[in-house]
C-alpha cells in the first residue's frame, strides 16, 4: 500500500483523461443514416445501409468532442433493385468515382441540455459545403445516443444530373437524417 | 327498355374509361427498364387514376344499393341471367380490390400516394418489404382476372347488341331512351 491520497487522486484525473480521449465505439446495429427526400411531392425515407462513424465524446467536455462519419454512397437503399442501381449510378451518387461521402466536424459547442451544435465539413460526390446543425444526445444504457437531422440542397453537390436536374420530379431538399449510437 | 340511371351510366363509364387507362399505363410502365423521370411520371399517374376508381367505385357501389338496376330483358334464359350477375358481383368486388391491392403495394413499398401531387392520403400501414414483395404478384393476377372478366363482360354485351338484339347495351349508354 503505497498510494497516498494524492497519487490516487492524481491516478484517477489520469484516467479521467485517458477516458475522454479514448474514442467510443459505434454501436452500428443500432445507429442509422438515412436521406428524406420528394418525389414528386411523395416523401421517401431511405437508409444507407453501410457507414462509419467515429464519435469522440466526454459529457464533461462536448467542447472538445469530435465526430466523423463515412457513408458508402453505393450502399443507399430505396428498396428495388434497379432504383438503387441508377442512384449509385453517374447521374446521382457516382458511387464509382466517389464511393464515400463523409462529414467531418471542425467545432462542437454545447447548446444547452442534452444538445450541441455541430459544425462541419460535408462532402458528397467531390463537393464540400461547410455545414452547422443541433444534435441532441441522451443516454440510453451505457450507450450514448446522437441524433439530428441536417437539411440539405442536393443540387449544390451534383446529386441528380441530366434529366434528374428537374426538382419538380426531385426535390432539391433533401434532410439527411442520423441516429448514432456509441458507447466504450 | 328500361335503363339506367344518368347517374349510373356517368359512373360506368368514367370508371370503364379510368380502369382501362391504368391498367394500359401500368403495362407499360412496368416495361420501361430502369428509372426514369417519365416512368415515375406514369407510377404517379398510375396510382392517381387507382384512387380515383375507388373513389368512384365506392360512389357507385352507394348509388346501386339505393338504386335498382332496370331489367334484363325477358327472352334472356336464367342461366344467362345467373352468368350476369355473378359477373357483375365479381366486377364489383375487383373495382374495389384492385385499386386496394394496387394502394398498399406501395404503402408496403414505402411510397406513399400523394394525390395529384397535391395532399398525402392516409398511411394504413409501415414500409414493409417482404409485405410489398407479397402484394406485387396479387395486384397483378387480380388486374389480370379483372382484364379476363372484363373481357367476358364487352363480349357479352356486343353479343346482346348485335346477336339477340335484344336492348340490354342500351340500358348502359348514354342517349335517349328508346
Amino acid at each position: 500500500m503505497t498510494f497516498t491520497r494524492g497519487g490516487l487522486a492524481a491516478l484517477l484525473a489520469g484516467m479521467a483523461l485517458v477516458a475522454s480521449a479514448v474514442p467510443l465505439k459505434t454501436d452500428v446495429a443500432h445507429s442509422s443514416v438515412s436521406a428524406v427526400f420528394k418525389q414528386m411531392n411523395v416523401p421517401v425515407e431511405s437508409k444507407f445501409k453501410t457507414f462509419n462513424a467515429q464519435v469522440d465524446y466526454d459529457a464533461a467536455h462536448p467542447e472538445k468532442a469530435t465526430a466523423r462519419v463515412d457513408i458508402d454512397t453505393a450502399s443507399f437503399d430505396i428498396g428495388e433493385a434497379e432504383y438503387n442501381k441508377e442512384v449509385a449510378g453517374k447521374d446521382w451518387f457516382n458511387a464509382a468515382k466517389f464511393p464515400k461521402a463523409t462529414f467531418v466536424s471542425s467545432a462542437i459547442k454545447p447548446a444547452g441540455a442534452g444538445k450541441l451544435a455541430v459544425s462541419g465539413k460535408l462532402t458528397i460526390k467531390g463537393k464540400t459545403q461547410d455545414v452547422t446543425f443541433p444534435v441532441t444526445v441522451k443516454q440510453e444504457g451505457p450507450k450514448q445516443v446522437f441524433e439530428g437531422q441536417l437539411p440539405i440542397k442536393r443540387l449544390a453537390f451534383n446529386i441528380g444530373e441530366g434529366e434528374w436536374k428537374d426538382t419538380s420530379m426531385v426535390a432539391d431538399e433533401v434532410v439527411i437524417k442520423f441516429r448514432v449510437a456509441a458507447g466504450q | 327498355m328500361q335503363r339506367y340511371t344518368t347517374t349510373a351510366i356517368v359512373l360506368h363509364w368514367l370508371i370503364a374509361v379510368l380502369i382501362i387507362g391504368a391498367f394500359t399505363l401500368g403495362l407499360v410502365m412496368t416495361d420501361i427498364p430502369g428509372i426514369s423521370p417519365t416512368k415515375l411520371k406514369y407510377f404517379s399517374w398510375h396510382k392517381w387514376a387507382g384512387v380515383t376508381v375507388l373513389l368512384l367505385a365506392t360512389l357507385r357501389l352507394l348509388w346501386r344499393l339505393k338504386n335498382r338496376p332496370p331489367a334484363l330483358p325477358d327472352t334472356m334464359p336464367a342461366w344467362q341471367r345467373g352468368a350476369a350477375h355473378g359477373l357483375h358481383h365479381l366486377l364489383y368486388v375487383l373495382i374495389f380490390a384492385v385499386p386496394l391491392s394496387g394502394y398498399f403495394y406501395t404503402l408496403a413499398a414505402g411510397f406513399p400516394v400523394v394525390y395529384f401531387g397535391l395532399f398525402q392520403l392516409p398511411v394504413f400501414i409501415a414500409k414493409n418489404p417482404a409485405l410489398a414483395e407479397t402484394l406485387k404478384p396479387i395486384h397483378y393476377w387480380l388486374n389480370m382476372i379483372m382484364a379476363g372478366l372484363v373481357g367476358l363482360h364487352v363480349a357479352a354485351a356486343l353479343k346482346h347488341q348485335f346477336v339477340d338484339r335484344d336492348g340490354t347495351l342500351g340500358r348502359m349508354l348514354p342517349g335517349r331512351s328508346h
